[in-house]
């Protein structure tokens, strides 16, 4: 406890690159999951396809893909990017299935009242098919904040600055109380991401509250 | 780092003998890999299908669940530094390591099974009540059945987890295929960490595949949507006036063991579900 609060500082400056190699692929994987998902929503024959092979890129277990991404990338293997791009692929995998199974799941007469009051197919994406999605994409994103913070830890193994640092310096120096350290952190910013997005879920869906009242 | 260096290595004859070499380390890899999945079945399923059967302890799977937030590569750490320290043979880099597997396999097969066998309609199971059967038979002749897609969902994504972590535990002394991986790091060589990142991904793909063509296969046609699929065809195919009863028109609507499917990780049934939506949707779009 008093080594935690000795190195509190250096603590929370890792913890800040820990939120953003974990953070911004949630975002930038969103970005790339909810076209995809919408197209694997209304063709089921693309589906089929790109559900196996986002698939198969998150079958790639992720220490070998950190290592196998900068001479794919022409990047360094101390590069920062090749784990947000690492860890983007997983969100995406993750989250195009999500997309499409929350935009599959709206109701049919929902579909179709949109349909009749003149709702053309983009208008009514944005107005009624993916507000009505919220609750299954925040859900997926949950799990894929979870394991994304989990697996960048990983990425201190090939000297990447995060939380995992003190995970494997606690193990180099045979000092349990810098590993324990390392694992409360993850487990409280996995916490913190999963708040956030349960917080912004709620609040872009207030129809549910309603309900539930 | 070019591909000839890669192809390089992979032809050198001295990277395929040995204790170093890749025959032996792909089999290390598969063997902890094998050991850690058949420990993790016999402590999951029977206590995953009790739950499920037994509607009883489900804060256990909730409990399983969470833990998955745990950072892998610390819980590798941490209980290698503890347990290691206790054994006195070379099994004392094993030992942890596949403990901290083992325990990473339980939650997805934990939960799969449970999810599989709570997901059976309470319908099947009265009738099957209904009919004279024992609670053992329910459970063996209608509920393993119908939880098996699930239930093999998360034996993948436990298998995944586990390639996956082993590779990891070479940080800890681990064998395997990750042996290539920080050991060329340690020595900046940084072609044989990348020829074993190729085989680690290749080993996870094609058990991937295996699995998910065991999916397919396992199966009964009836829950994966196959047989009225299969069904159909022949119907459109051969008889311009199909009988109503075997063109498996009773299938058509939205299952709920498939509905509940949705989102678990297995393509063959949303497929099904997604090829089968009302026809009106379909027609539309």
């Amino acid at each position: 406890m008093t080594w935690a609060l000795d190195h509190i500082g250096d603590i929370m400056f890792r913890a800040g690159q820990h939120a953003w190699l974990a953070g911004l692929p949630l975002v930038l994987g969103l970005v790339i999951a909810l076209p995809l998902g919408w197209l694997a929503a209304r063709r089921p024959r693309l589906r089929a396809v790109l559900l196996t092979t986002t698939g198969l890129l998150y079958t790639i277990p992720s220490l070998a893909l950190f290592i196998l991404l900068p001479p794919l990338l022409g990047t360094k293997i101390l590069d920062p990017v090749n784990v947000i791009v690492a860890m983007t692929v997983y969100t995406v995998a993750l989250l195009t299935r999500t997309v499409a199974d929350g935009l599959s799941s709206v109701d049919g007469s929902t579909r179709q009242a949109a349909i009749a009051m003149g709702y053309g197919s983009f208008a009514r994406f944005r107005a009624v098919d993916l507000p009505l999605a919220v609750p299954v994409i925040a859900a997926g994103l949950r799990v894929a904040a979870v394991s994304n913070v989990s697996i960048v830890s990983v990425a201190s193994l090939i000297g990447i600055s995060q939380l995992g640092y003190f995970l494997t310096d606690g193990y180099a120096r045979s000092f349990p109380t810098e590993v324990w350290v390392g694992i409360v952190a993850c487990l409280l910013l996995a916490l913190v991401f999963d708040l956030v997005i349960q917080v912004v879920s709620r609040f872009l869906t207030p129809w549910t509250r309603v309900v539930a009242a | 780092m070019s591909f000839s260096a890669i192809w390089g290595w992979f032809t050198d004859p001295a990277n395929w003998q040995g204790t170093d070499g890749v025959p032996n380390r792909v089999l290390e890899h598969l063997l902890y890999t094998g050991l850690t999945l058949l420990i993790a079945l016999v402590v999951a399923v029977p206590l995953g299908a009790w739950v499920g059967h037994s509607g009883r302890l489900r804060w256990l799977v909730t409990g399983a669940n969470a833990a998955r937030a745990v950072p892998t590569l610390g819980l590798l750490f941490a209980v290698s530094m503890f347990v290691g320290p206790l054994i006195q043979s070379d099994l004392a880099f094993v030992i942890p390591s596949i403990t901290v597997l083992v325990l990473l396999a339980i939650p997805p097969l934990l939960s799969g099974t449970y999810a599989g066998i709570d997901s059976v309609e309470p319908a099947a199971r009265d009738a099957a009540r209904g009919m004279g059967m024992t609670g053992w038979q329910v459970l063996t002749k209608v509920e393993a059945p119908c939880a098996l897609p699930l239930f093999l969902s998360g034996l993948r994504s436990a298998t995944l987890q586990v390639i996956a972590t082993a590779t990891i535990a070479a940080s800890v002394s681990l064998g395997g295929l990750g042996r290539y991986l920080i050991d060329g790091l340690a020595s900046r060589d940084y072609v044989q960490m990348v020829c074993g990142s190729i085989l680690v991904a290749a080993l996870a793909l094609v058990a991937d595949g295996l699995l998910a063509l065991l999916e397919k296969r396992a199966v009964s046609p009836g829950i994966s949507g196959r047989a009225a699929r299969v069904a159909r065809s022949r119907a459109r195919n051969s008889d311009p006036h199909p009988e109503p009863d075997s063109d498996g028109a009773d299938r058509s609507d939205p299952d709920p063991r498939q509905a509940a499917l949705v989102g678990s990780g297995s393509t063959g049934p949303v497929q099904a579900t997604a090829t089968t939506g009302t026809p009106s949707e379909r027609d539309r779009t």
